[in-house]
C-alpha cells in the first residue's frame, strides 16, 4: 500500500513537471521584452497590433458561425437517428468520427481541387464562398466533438416520451425541436460548443489553405517574425483554451443539477 | 386494403430518410466526396489517363523519408503519451491520492488536450528553444549545453516531447472513467485466490482495460500523424514529415507533380486507415468477452 | 481448540468504532451465519478473515495458526461475492482455474479439478461461456466454484444471495448448504435476510451495533431471543407491555386482564411494567384449540395473505398481531368484533435487555 502511494505521487509529480515547466518557461519569457526586467511589454505590443485585433475577430466570427451551423445540423440529426433511424446509428456515429482519422489538411486538399473557381461549385472563386468553405471545414473537424456531447446528453433525456408528449399537445415540428429538443440538450450543445470554440480559434491548417486572415496564420506569422510576442500569444490562448473547458465543467455541473430533478 | 398500408410505409421511409437528408449532404459534400476526389485523383495522370505512376513515384528517398520520420513521431509520442498518461489515470484513480488531485488533473487535461497547435509550438521553443527557460537554466545552474548534445527541438525527439503535451492528457481523459469501471471485488477475488499485484494486472486489470488502451493510443497516433500546425510553427518547412510536404505540394507544387500530391494524400489515409482496421481488428479479437 | 477463532477483534474507521470486542470460536464443518441490518458490523467482520481489513485488535486464528497479519493471498480462504465478482475476461473454466493456475498447479491436474468442480455445480455444459452469457443464478455458481476449487480452509460468502431473484435464492440456497456438508467446510455466510439465515444456518450469530447479541442454533434464536432486537429483528415478534401484579405468581395484567406466565419473574418487583414477546403464530380463535392462556381484544384488522390470514386485535393500548392458516371455509373475523385469541403461557417470553 505505501509502495502504491508513492508511485502514485512520483507519477503526479512527473506529470506536474512535464506539464508545469513549459507554461512557467513560456510565461518568463514573455516577460522579457524589456531588457534587464520583467514587463508585460510583449502583451501590450500584442494587444495594440491592429492585425491581432482583426484576425481574432475574424476567427471569433468564424467560431460563432461554426457553432450555430454545426448545432443546426448536429442536433436534429442526433434528435432524428435516436427517435426514427436507430439502424441508422452506427453508420453516423461512424461517419461523425472519420475527422478524427483523416487528417485536417487531407480534407482541405480535397476541397480546394474539388471547390476551385473552373468548377462546378466554386466555393474558392469569391471571398463569400471561401468563408462558408472554411465555415463547413471547421464544422467538419468539431463533428466529433459536438455530435458526441449532444448525443451524450440526449440519452440523459428521453427524447422518444418528450416528443410523444409534446405531439399529444398539439406542438408542431418547429415548436418541438427548439422548445423542447434544444432546451433539454443546452448542456451538451454548450460543451460541444465550447469545445468546437477552443478548436476553431487558433486554427491554423484550414485558414493558411484557404487563405484566410484568421488568428491560426497571424500566430504563425508572428512566430516566424518576432521574439518574445509569441510566448504572450501562447499564455493567451493557453488562457482562452482554459475559459473554454471552464465553461464546460461549469455547464455540465449545471445540466447535472437541472436533470437530478427528473 | 394493402396498398394503402404499403404507400403509407413508404411515405413514413421517405420522411424518415429525409430527417437525415442534411446531415448525409454535408457528410458527402464536405468529407466523403472530397477524400475520394483525392483518393481517385491518385490514379490518374495529368492528361486524365490511369496509372499507378503516382503511387510509384511515392517511393522517392525524400517522400520515404517524410512518411517514416512521421511514422516514428507519431508512434513515439502515442506510445509515451500512452504509457505516461495511463501512469498518470492509475495514479489518480487507484493510488490513494487526496481527491482535488484527481479533479485538479483532470481539468487540466481537459485544458492541455486542447492546447495544440501553433501556440504549443512557441511554448516548447520558450522553454526547450536555444534560448528557453529550461536551455538557460541548465547551461547557467549545471555549466550543461543541452544542445551540445545534439538535442535539437526541430528534431524526432523535439517533435515527439512537444506532441506529448496534448497526447498525454488525452488518453488521461478516456482511460479515468475506464480505470473507475475496474470493479473491486475483482482486485479483492483475484487476492483471496492467491493472486498477487501483478498476476491482477496481468490477468485481469490490464485485459480488461485493453480496448479502451488501443482505442485511445490509435486515436493518439492519427491525431499526431495529421497534425502540422506545432510541427510548421516549431519548423517552418524545414523539418520533412509528410503534413508538411504535403503543405508545401498545395501551396506551390513542390513535387512538379499535382497527381503526386494526390497518392501523397492517399498515403496518409492508408496508414491512418489501416491503424483503425488494426484497431478494429485487434479490438474484437479484445472484447469477445464483451456483449 | 476450535478450528476458527476470533478473539477480542475490535474495528475502528477513524473515530467510529464498528465492531467492539467480538469473540467466537467456530468447528471445523460448521455453518454460521452473520444475521444483522446493514451496518452492523458483519460485514467487516468477515472481511477482517479473509485479511481486507485489519483488525485494530484482536487476534484471528485458523486452526490453530495466527492469521491476524497475513495478506489476503497468503491465507488459503474462498470467498463468494455480493455482485458475483466473476472475471469478465474470463470463460466459466478459466475463472474456476484461475486460483489454481495462480498456485502455479501443472495444467492436467487443473483441468481435472474444474471439471470436478463444474460437475458439483451442475455447469459441466457451460465451461467455455463468458461470465455475460450467463444468468445471475448460474453466475454465482461459478464464483462458488471459483472459490472452492483450491481447497481453501475456510469459506466466506458475503450475501451471495441478495442480487438474485426470490425463486433463485431459495434454490441456490439449498444447493450452496448441500454442497457445504458434502466438502465439510468451513462457512461463514453474511446476511440480512432472517429467513435465509434460519433456513441453512448451524449456527446464527445475530449482531447489533458492532456487537454480537445472541449466538445460537436457528431454534434458539427464533423460539428463544434474549434480547429485544433479536426478538424483533427474527420474526414479525408481538411486543406486549404489560404490569406485574405478583412476582411470585407470575401474574401480569394486559389491559384489564390478568394473566399467569410460566416463565419465573420472581426477580422482578410489583407494579414493574415488563415487555413481552409473543409469536404470530402461537394463538388461535378457535374454541378447541389448546392453551391455557386467553386474552379478549377488539379486531382491528384481518388481512389475507394468501398462505395465511394476518388478525391484529386490540388489548388494552397493545395491538397483537396473530396468523391463522387459510383454509376454504375459514371465516375471516370483521372489523370491531371481539375476540378471544388464546395461546400456551410457554409461548409468552419475557424480554431482558
Amino acid at each position: 500500500m505505501k509502495m502504491t502511494k508513492f508511485f502514485a505521487w512520483f507519477a503526479i509529480a512527473v506529470g506536474v513537471t512535464y506539464f508545469f515547466v513549459p507554461l512557467a518557461g513560456t510565461f518568463e519569457f514573455s516577460l522579457r521584452m524589456r531588457r534587464g526586467e520583467y514587463s508585460l511589454d510583449a502583451y501590450g505590443s500584442v494587444f495594440s497590433d491592429v492585425q491581432f485585433q482583426q484576425t481574432f475577430g475574424f476567427s471569433m466570427l468564424m467560431a460563432l458561425l461554426t457553432i450555430v451551423f454545426g448545432m443546426l445540423l448536429v442536433v436534429p440529426t442526433a434528435y432524428w437517428v435516436r427517435l426514427r433511424l436507430p439502424q441508422m446509428r452506427p453508420f453516423v456515429e461512424f461517419v461523425t468520427l472519420m475527422p478524427l482519422v483523416i487528417p485536417a489538411i487531407v480534407i482541405v486538399f480535397g476541397y480546394l481541387r474539388l471547390y476551385n473557381s473552373a468548377s462546378y461549385i466554386p466555393f474558392t472563386g469569391s471571398l463569400l464562398g471561401t468563408n462558408i468553405l472554411l465555415v463547413m471545414s471547421y464544422i467538419t473537424l468539431s463533428l466529433p466533438y459536438m455530435y458526441r456531447s449532444v448525443d451524450t446528453a440526449m440519452r440523459t433525456i428521453d427524447v422518444r416520451t418528450l416528443t410523444e408528449a409534446a405531439e399529444i399537445l398539439g406542438a408542431k415540428w418547429p415548436t418541438i425541436m427548439f422548445r423542447c429538443i434544444f432546451p433539454n440538450v443546452m448542456s451538451g450543445v454548450l460543451s460541444g460548443a465550447f469545445i468546437t470554440f477552443a478548436i476553431v480559434i487558433g486554427e491554423f491548417t484550414m485558414a493558411a489553405l484557404l487563405n484566410r486572415p484568421a488568428f491560426g496564420p497571424y500566430l504563425q506569422l508572428v512566430g516566424a517574425n518576432k521574439a518574445y510576442e509569441p510566448s504572450a500569444l501562447a499564455i493567451i490562448a493557453f488562457a482562452i483554451t482554459w475559459l473554454s473547458m471552464g465553461l464546460i465543467q461549469l455547464v455540465s455541473r449545471f445540466g447535472k443539477l437541472t436533470q437530478s430533478r427528473p | 386494403m394493402s396498398t394503402a398500408s404499403s404507400s403509407f410505409i413508404d411515405r413514413r421511409t421517405i420522411i424518415d430518410w429525409l430527417g437525415i437528408a442534411p446531415f448525409l449532404i454535408f457528410a458527402l459534400m464536405f468529407l466523403i466526396v472530397p477524400t475520394l476526389y483525392l483518393v481517385s485523383g491518385a490514379f490518374f495522370n495529368a492528361q486524365g489517363q490511369f496509372t499507378f505512376q503516382n503511387i510509384a513515384d511515392l517511393f522517392t528517398p525524400t517522400i520515404m523519408s517524410a512518411y517514416w520520420i512521421s511514422i516514428k513521431v507519431s508512434l513515439a509520442s502515442s506510445l509515451g503519451g500512452a504509457l505516461i498518461g495511463f501512469f498518470l489515470a492509475w495514479a489518480i484513480v487507484l493510488g490513494g491520492l487526496p481527491s482535488w488531485i484527481r479533479s485538479g488533473l483532470l481539468t487540466f487535461s481537459g485544458v492541455a488536450s486542447n492546447f495544440a497547435g501553433v501556440p504549443l509550438a512557441f511554448a516548447f521553443i520558450a522553454t526547450l528553444g536555444r534560448t528557453g527557460l529550461v536551455t538557460v537554466l541548465m547551461r547557467d545552474w549545471f555549466g550543461f549545453n543541452l544542445y551540445s548534445t545534439g538535442f535539437n527541438l526541430l528534431s524526432f525527439l523535439g517533435l515527439t516531447i512537444t506532441y506529448m503535451f496534448f497526447q498525454i492528457p488525452l488518453m488521461v481523459l478516456i482511460l479515468t472513467p475506464a480505470l473507475d469501471g475496474l470493479k473491486k471485488e475483482w482486485r479483492e477475488a483475484s487476492e483471496i485466490l492467491g493472486a498477487s499485484n501483478w498476476q491482477y494486472w496481468r490477468m485481469i486489470g490490464l485485459p480488461i482495460l485493453w480496448p479502451s488502451l488501443l482505442g485511445t493510443s490509435l486515436l493518439l497516433f492519427a491525431n499526431a500523424f495529421g497534425a502540422i500546425a506545432t510541427a510548421y510553427a516549431l519548423t517552418g518547412a524545414s523539418l520533412n514529415i509528410v503534413p508538411i510536404l504535403l503543405y508545401a505540394q498545395i501551396r506551390g507544387d513542390v513535387l512538379h507533380n499535382p497527381n503526386l500530391g494526390y497518392a501523397l494524400a492517399l498515403g496518409m489515409i492508408v496508414i491512418t486507415g489501416l491503424s483503425n482496421v488494426l484497431y478494429i481488428w485487434l479490438r474484437m479479437r479484445a472484447e469477445r468477452w464483451q456483449k | 481448540m476450535p478450528f476458527l477463532a476470533l478473539a477480542n477483534i475490535k474495528k475502528s474507521f477513524g473515530q467510529t468504532q464498528v465492531v467492539h470486542d467480538f469473540n467466537m470460536a467456530i468447528e471445523k464443518g460448521e455453518f454460521i451465519s452473520f444475521l444483522g441490518p446493514s451496518g452492523c458490523g458483519k460485514t467487516t467482520i468477515l472481511r477482517m478473515i479473509a485479511g481486507f481489513e485489519q483488525p485494530s485488535g484482536g487476534t484471528i486464528h485458523i486452526a490453530g495458526q495466527d492469521q491476524t497479519r497475513l495478506k489476503p493471498n497468503q491465507r488459503n480462504i474462498g470467498m463468494v461475492f455480493q455482485a458475483y465478482a466473476l472475471f469478465p475476461n474470463m470463460t466459466v473454466f478459466e475463472n474456476v482455474a484461475f486460483g489454481l493456475k495462480v498456485a502455479g498447479m501443472p495444467k492436467a491436474e487443473i483441468e481435472k479439478r474444474v471439471k470436478e468442480m463444474l460437475k458439483l455445480i451442475h455447469l459441466e455444459h457451460l465451461a467455455d461461456r463468458y461470465p455475460y452469457q450467463m444468468s445471475g443464478g448460474q453466475q454465482q455458481r461459478v464464483a462458488l466454484a471459483r472459490a472452492l476449487a483450491p481447497k481453501p480452509q475456510v469459506l466466506l460468502l458475503d450475501e451471495p444471495l441478495s442480487a438474485l431473484d426470490a425463486k433463485i435464492r431459495v434454490s441456490l440456497r439449498e444447493e450452496i448448504r448441500q454442497i457445504q456438508r458434502q466438502l465439510g467446510i468451513t462457512t461463514v455466510f453474511v446476511t440480512h435476510d432472517q429467513e435465509e439465515a434460519l433456513s441453512i444456518s448451524d449456527r446464527i450469530v445475530v449482531m447489533n451495533a458492532g456487537r454480537a447479541d445472541q449466538i445460537g442454533t436457528p431454534s434458539d434464536i427464533y423460539n428463544r431471543p434474549t434480547t429485544r432486537f433479536v426478538a424483533s429483528f427474527v420474526g414479525t415478534l408481538n411486543i406486549i407491555e404489560a404490569t406485574i401484579v405478583d412476582p411470585a405468581a407470575g401474574t401480569v395484567m394486559i389491559g384489564d386482564q390478568t394473566i399467569a406466565l410460566r416463565e419465573s419473574i420472581a426477580d422482578k418487583t410489583g407494579g414493574e411494567t415488563i415487555s413481552l414477546a409473543l409469536r404470530p403464530e402461537a394463538g388461535s380463535l378457535s374454541e378447541s384449540a389448546k392453551g391455557d392462556t386467553a386474552l379478549t381484544g377488539k379486531v382491528v384488522s384481518a388481512n389475507f395473505l394468501g398462505s395465511v390470514v394476518r388478525t391484529r386485535i386490540a388489548v388494552g393500548k397493545n395491538t397483537v398481531s396473530f396468523d391463522m392458516f387459510n383454509s376454504p371455509d375459514l371465516i375471516m373475523p370483521a372489523p370491531d368484533e371481539v375476540v378471544t385469541l388464546r395461546f400456551s403461557a410457554g409461548d409468552l417470553l419475557v424480554i431482558r435487555d
